[in-house]
């Protein structure tokens, strides 16, 4: 079975991948292909942020003991970055490409950031506290539909 | 690895402990400048008082200044560790690198033995501290490939501050330390391939990917490149002592490593997916070219010895390296992380909705941060010339300030914004 640092990390490639692409539509002021593929992007979002908030962190923290020491500080990140992504949305449907432009760095800095703490020490953890559980925990965060979470 | 290791990453230290050291950085480049019109012989000899001035104007008071205080910044995100008494260790080291990078300055440039003594104390006690907290953190560290280079850099600074400390016993006149040329050699090798490219390295493990979202380095590079410039290291120091027929060896093998890091790094930039014009990328592949200039000039001292002999050569490689990488890649790496840090800071103290906050590119106009590059890029290329042609000094010098003080200014916008919309430092 694969690890949590495998499957999550696999994830925050994919995300990046869609995130790079909508910038790039949009730095190319191609709207139509930037509102489709902003779309795709805040879609993978708001399920990779959902996987970890209503699986893995309850799991981490049943079995640790601890919700608010780094699940608590990685669920802050995430409603940061919950707050750039609606801004992003409203800026990719008014076609204003400085203000997309200017959130999507700083939305990059703080994902990569946040991803950074999350591969070398959470899901490392995770993997480890979990143990036989872990198997269990990726399965239900795959079965979670990407088109149900909410964004 | 055990549990407790990486579980207080807990949130950013407060914006006022690197700030500091951020914003102190460009009067020193500004110093450094400033030495270059004023004196510049600076330029003529590296072994000219002024030169030597110079060189620690940049290393201490720019490079080691902004690189301490993006370790106290990055040591929680990058190894899930903060430093143990972070407020303090950032304010003794602060204030006694500033006063301890003074009195060095002052010591070289009136050959003032007093000088040299306080140097001692502030450099000596003020590094030690930071290195103690450093160690602490570093030893609860996870383990992992930008972790080993931070490790591998801060030895190096422990390495280059002894010998440092050693050679400024001789010019204050308390100690006669024996092997002193080799001493003076190793000093410039640990401070600048190890201190400061090993810490360049080790970061850009994490930060080439992430800013341009590349591919990952390849990883056995990144597992061994680090310990190998290290080991690298050791065996030019004990060559030197034992068998200097074998330094010409040892130092093809540190060509070799360089070369290989600044190649990878522009490869792996060539194939970024976010394909925006961005300064900070400009800076990194300038901070490359450099690296390669460097080895084209050390290869050709292989096989001209007239140019190798020639006082020149050795502060040609010194422009290239200090000015064209080391300076180069930390004005990038500082266009990222003030500008984030203002806003992540601003963000989680208002707990302000994005929209009503400035983003991280309002924070400095783009077209400042431009300037600034297009002027560094110039007083590099003056610097370079004004080795091999004197006159070109004061014209270099005079750029070179004109960047210090751009870079100060854009880097207090970010401020002045942050403070604007009611941010707290501390």
């Amino acid at each position: 079975m694969r690890t949590i640092v495998d499957f999550m990390g696999t994830d925050h490639r994919a995300c990046d991948d869609l995130f790079a692409s909508a910038e790039d539509a949009v730095a190319q002021k191609n709207w139509d292909s930037a509102r489709g593929l902003f779309e795709r992007f805040q879609k993978a979002m708001a399920h990779h942020l959902a996987m970890e908030e209503d699986v893995l962190f309850p799991a981490f923290e049943a079995r640790t003991g601890m919700s608010s020491g780094p699940t608590g500080v990685m669920r802050t990140e995430h409603a940061q970055m919950r707050g750039l992504l609606q801004e992003m949305a409203i800026a990719v449907a008014n076609a204003d490409h400085d203000r997309y432009l200017g959130l999507s760095e700083t939305l990059n800095m703080l994902m990569q950031q946040h991803n950074l703490k999350e591969e070398n020490m959470l899901y490392p953890m995770s993997d480890q506290v979990l143990a036989a559980a872990r198997d269990e925990v990726v399965r239900s965060m795959e079965a979670m539909p990407v088109q149900d979470a909410a964004p | 690895m055990s549990l407790q290791a990486g579980l207080s990453f807990e949130q950013a230290p407060p914006f006022a402990l690197p700030l500091r050291f951020f914003l102190t950085a460009p009067l020193f480049l500004l110093a450094a400048a400033g030495l270059i019109v004023w004196a510049p012989e600076a330029l003529a000899s590296r072994w000219a008082p002024q030169a030597l001035a110079l060189t620690h104007a940049l290393t201490l008071g720019f490079l080691a200044m902004v690189m301490l205080g993006a370790l106290l910044q990055m040591l929680p995100v990058v190894a899930g560790e903060s430093l143990p008494a972070a407020r303090r260790v950032a304010w003794i080291s602060h204030v006694s690198l500033v006063l301890g990078t003074l009195a060095l300055m002052t010591g070289f440039l009136m050959a003032e033995p007093a000088a040299f003594g306080i140097a001692i104390l502030l450099l000596g006690g003020g590094f030690a501290v930071f290195l103690a907290a450093a160690s602490i953190s570093l030893a609860r560290a996870v383990a992992g490939v930008t972790v080993n280079g931070i490790r591998l850099a801060v030895l190096s600074l422990a390495v280059t501050l002894l010998l440092g400390l050693a050679l400024a016993l001789l010019r204050a006149g308390w100690w006669f330390p024996p092997a002193i040329e080799t001493a003076i050699a190793a000093h410039a090798a640990f401070g600048l391939l190890g201190w400061v490219l090993l810490l360049v390295i080790g970061v850009a493990w994490q930060v080439v990917p992430m800013f341009q979202i590349t591919p990952p380095y390849p990883p056995r590079l990144a597992r061994w490149l680090a310990a190998a410039l290290f080991a690298l290291l050791l065996l030019h120091a004990a060559a030197l002592l034992f068998f200097p027929a074998a330094v010409p060896i040892v130092d093809a093998a540190l060509a070799g490593a360089i070369l290989a890091f600044a190649v990878a790094t522009l490869r792996l930039q060539s194939r970024r997916r976010r394909k925006l014009a961005d300064v900070t990328l400009d800076y990194w592949r300038l901070g490359m070219a450099s690296l390669l200039a460097c080895v084209v000039v050390w290869l050709a001292a292989q096989f001209w010895p007239a140019w190798a002999d020639s006082d020149a050569y050795p502060l040609l490689l010194g422009v290239l390296f200090l000015g064209g990488f080391a300076v180069s890649v930390v004005c990038g790496m500082l266009y990222k992380i003030v500008p984030f840090l203002a806003w992540f800071h601003l963000q989680a103290q208002l707990q302000a909705k994005a929209g009503s906050i400035p983003t991280m590119k309002e924070m400095i106009a783009e077209r400042r941060m431009r300037g600034q590059f297009r002027l560094h890029l110039a007083a590099c290329v003056l610097l370079a010339g004004a080795v091999l042609w004197p006159q070109l000094a004061i014209a270099a010098g005079s750029v070179l300030a004109l960047s210090a003080l751009l870079l100060w200014v854009n880097l207090l916008s970010a401020v002045r914004r942050f403070s604007g919309y009611g941010g707290r430092f501390s």
